[in-house]
């Protein structure tokens, strides 16, 4: 993600915004507090909370226990007697310790409590694979999370949205899951020194194109870029979306695109039995039918646990060549 | 009760819009009486029944557009007729010379065999199919671009870009736009799927000008007899003879045709051209025949062919005429397999019994259908056509 420089904007990473939307919500509410492992004295797993303890000390920065359903449920508790907490769960792989808390507590309580209570906690994690940390750190599993009703689930690809996401979304009323994928942390690029809160309900075409839409959100949207880049060198002019908002989701967005070019391509790490990009490739058949002009295609990743050798790993995730190749079939231009 | 179906008129149909009832419940019909109007790519068909009987019920109103097969009217068979009511003895069987009891058959199960076979089916994306669906587009006459040569939507639109303003030049009945792209279909496929291979051969037709003019002379002119009547008649007895040339080749093999029923391609003014047939040439009297002719060229021009006229042909004849070339090599209609030009008449130095004269000579041509017959029995063929041509009277 190299821009030029653009005055009024600073160099930054994407674990910096991450980290200065942290910051920000510390300042901005004082019922804001982050809890995790090794979110205080260690700085985080992926170093997104460093310096955070000293800057604003040991209440406010909670080291916890190995244990994600024991400070998940209190997650749950503060933030309905009033708190604004942030839970940073290590990986996705671990929050299904946690599950039980997110699904049966934190996505219920609005409805089994008659609409008296709700629970507004934000819960980051990171996923995705591709750093060599073998299958138990590895996987893809936010479209788990964005199958339950009752939570908002986001995927914040680019600086702007690491940067804007978290504070919108200490602003729900209900919980909302944040997924970083691990291999955007290092990304560098320019962010507007005075970047601050997006909003979280609307997908992001994030190249426009006329021939085919191709539909990714998180890690993959980088790739997908590339692939359209490729794409252009063959005259396929490919539109990207990037969902943004995995729950829900934003299907005028993705209808008004698939109207446009009348092919899609749906990018997903995630495994493709009962994914996320099937349930997005399901809607456009149901809202959308009629405007195809080639069946939905998709690039997910392989249906084994992630693999720990790096050509192993790289092979069963989404990469460019397969998004080209997809695209270029649902052109009937292989 | 018997059902009265949606006809198969050609290989490419898939629905048709019935556009009137010439019966209404209660009506008696007997076998070859024509019960209603259906409006295809080829105009307006009239649809007869095969079946004798009383109208029991009508399934399907006016201007509805239902898919071949689908039954659009009930008829209670004359057996099954009320005791008690006059004419409840059942029909006499139908004269010999009208269609044989094999048609009704072929063309009630030609539904049931097409369908489920796919091949036939567009393959169209679903863009595609809404857009052809809102400009009444055929998608048989569009080509594909897609992923698997799929029909896309901007196909649809470049076919729609194409095609001329429709309203101009509709002649009652025929929808030409709606026929070119019939043909296309049609011509495309064949050329597509039937290896041709062509052969001509020169006849001298002098003894028929000859004969011809001798019957003219006391006949009035609506029913003087043509060359093309004679030139019909030769090619049914010799297709009778050589039956690789008169059947179909459908669901991967031949079927050669028990009858003979020629299509004879008549132009239809403004750019049309339809083929529908002459039901068993081979038995029907050259008079007879050319008063047949009349009738169907004059019927297809108006756009009132019979539906078993237009689904049946068994083996193509095409003439240009004095109007034409010399030379014509048809394409074949499928699922027949052989198509039959003759030329224009034309005076040619030509040597009769060791001496050179002017003589009158056509150039008959085949194009056959190379899966099914061989340019050795497509030679025999031919020149059994012209041998049967030297012999008018004959005929």
């Amino acid at each position: 993600m190299s821009q030029p420089s653009q005055p009024g904007t600073v160099e930054t990473t994407y674990r910096d915004a991450v980290r200065e939307a942290i910051r920000e919500a510390l300042h901005r509410d004082p019922a804001v507090f982050l809890m995790g492992e090794d979110v205080g004295r260690y700085g985080g797993c992926y170093a997104v909370s460093k310096g955070l303890l000293a800057e604003f000390g040991p209440d406010r920065i909670r080291d916890t226990p190995l244990s994600e359903s024991g400070f998940t449920g209190a997650g749950i508790g503060a933030a309905m007697a009033g708190m604004r907490p942030i839970v940073e769960l290590m990986t996705v792989n671990f929050s299904l310790l946690a599950l039980d808390q997110i699904l049966n507590t934190a996505a219920t309580i609005r409805h089994m409590s008659g609409n008296q209570f709700g629970v507004p906690l934000v819960i980051r994690m990171a996923t995705g694979a591709g750093r060599q940390v073998a299958a138990q750190h590895s996987h893809s599993l936010e479209g788990w999370y964005a199958h339950i009703p009752g939570i908002k689930v986001l995927a914040p690809a680019t600086l702007e949205d690491a940067r804007g996401m978290l504070w919108t979304a200490l602003e729900q009323p209900d919980p909302v899951l944040i997924f970083e994928n691990v291999m955007l942390y290092n990304m560098t690029g320019r962010l507007a020194a005075d970047a601050g809160a997006v909003e979280i309900d609307k997908a992001a075409v994030r190249r426009a194109g006329r021939d085919i839409s191709l539909i990714t959100y998180g890690g993959s949207l980088w790739k997908t870029l590339e692939a359209a880049a490729a794409l252009a060198g063959d005259k396929i002019e490919a539109e990207v979306i990037d969902l943004r908002s995995l729950r829900p989701l934003d299907d005028a967005a993705i209808m008004a695109s698939v109207a446009k070019t009348r092919r899609a391509v749906i990018v997903d790490e995630g495994w493709r039995s009962g994914s996320l990009s099937a349930e997005i490739g399901m809607r456009i058949v149901e809202q959308a039918f009629w405007e195809l002009d080639a069946p939905i295609r998709r690039v997910c990743s392989a249906e084994v646990p992630i693999p720990y050798p790096r050509h192993l790993e790289e092979a069963a995730i989404p990469q460019v060549p397969r998004i080209v190749a997809a695209a270029k079939a649902a052109l009937g231009r292989e | 009760m018997a059902d009265f179906r949606m006809p198969s008129l050609g290989a490419d149909m898939e629905a048709g819009t019935l556009v009137e009832w010439l019966v209404k419940p209660g009506d008696r019909v007997k076998h070859g009486d024509i019960v209603a109007i259906v409006e295809t790519q080829k105009g307006a068909i009239e649809i007869e029944t095969f079946q004798a009987g009383e109208i029991e019920r009508i399934l399907i109103d006016v201007k509805t557009k239902v898919p071949v097969g689908t039954v659009l009217a009930r008829i209670r068979t004359a057996d099954e007729a009320k005791p008690g009511a006059g004419e409840a003895v059942p029909q006499p069987p139908a004269p010999p010379a009208a269609a044989p009891p094999v048609v009704p058959a072929k063309i009630v199960a030609a539904p049931s065999i097409m369908v489920p076979a796919g091949a036939a089916r567009v393959r169209a994306s679903p863009a595609a199919r809404k857009l052809a669906a809102e400009h009444g587009l055929d998608l048989a006459a569009v080509a594909g671009s897609g992923p698997e040569g799929a029909i896309t939507h901007a196909d649809v639109e470049r076919s729609l870009a194409v095609g001329p303003a429709p309203e101009m030049k509709r002649a009652p009945g025929i929808d030409l736009d709606a026929m070119r792209l019939a043909i296309a279909a049609a011509m495309a496929r064949s050329k597509r799927e039937i290896p041709h291979y062509y052969l001509a051969h020169e006849v001298d037709v002098t003894g028929c000008e000859a004969w011809l003019a001798q019957q003219n002379a006391t006949l009035p002119p609506d029913r003087r007899l043509l060359l093309g009547a004679l030139a019909l008649k030769a090619t049914a007895i010799a297709a009778r003879r050589f039956p690789a040339f008169n059947g179909f080749y459908r669901d991967g093999r031949y079927e050669p045709s028990p009858s003979i029923h020629v299509g004879v391609a008549i132009a239809i003014r403004g750019g049309g051209l339809a083929a529908p047939a002459l039901h068993d040439v081979d038995q029907l009297p050259v008079d007879a025949l050319m008063s047949r002719m009349r009738d169907l060229v004059q019927r297809t021009r108006l756009g009132r062919i019979r539906s078993s006229e237009i689904s049946d042909p068994t083996i193509t004849v095409s003439s240009l005429g004095e109007r034409g070339v010399e030379v014509l090599y048809g394409v074949i209609y499928p699922p027949q397999v052989a198509i039959i030009g003759f030329g224009k008449v034309v005076a040619r130095p030509w040597v009769v019994d060791g001496s050179v004269g002017p003589r009158s000579i056509v150039t008959i041509t085949l194009s056959a259908d190379h899966r099914v017959s061989d340019g050795h029995g497509g030679a025999l063929f031919l020149s059994e056509i012209g041998k049967l041509l030297q012999q008018p009277e004959r005929l």
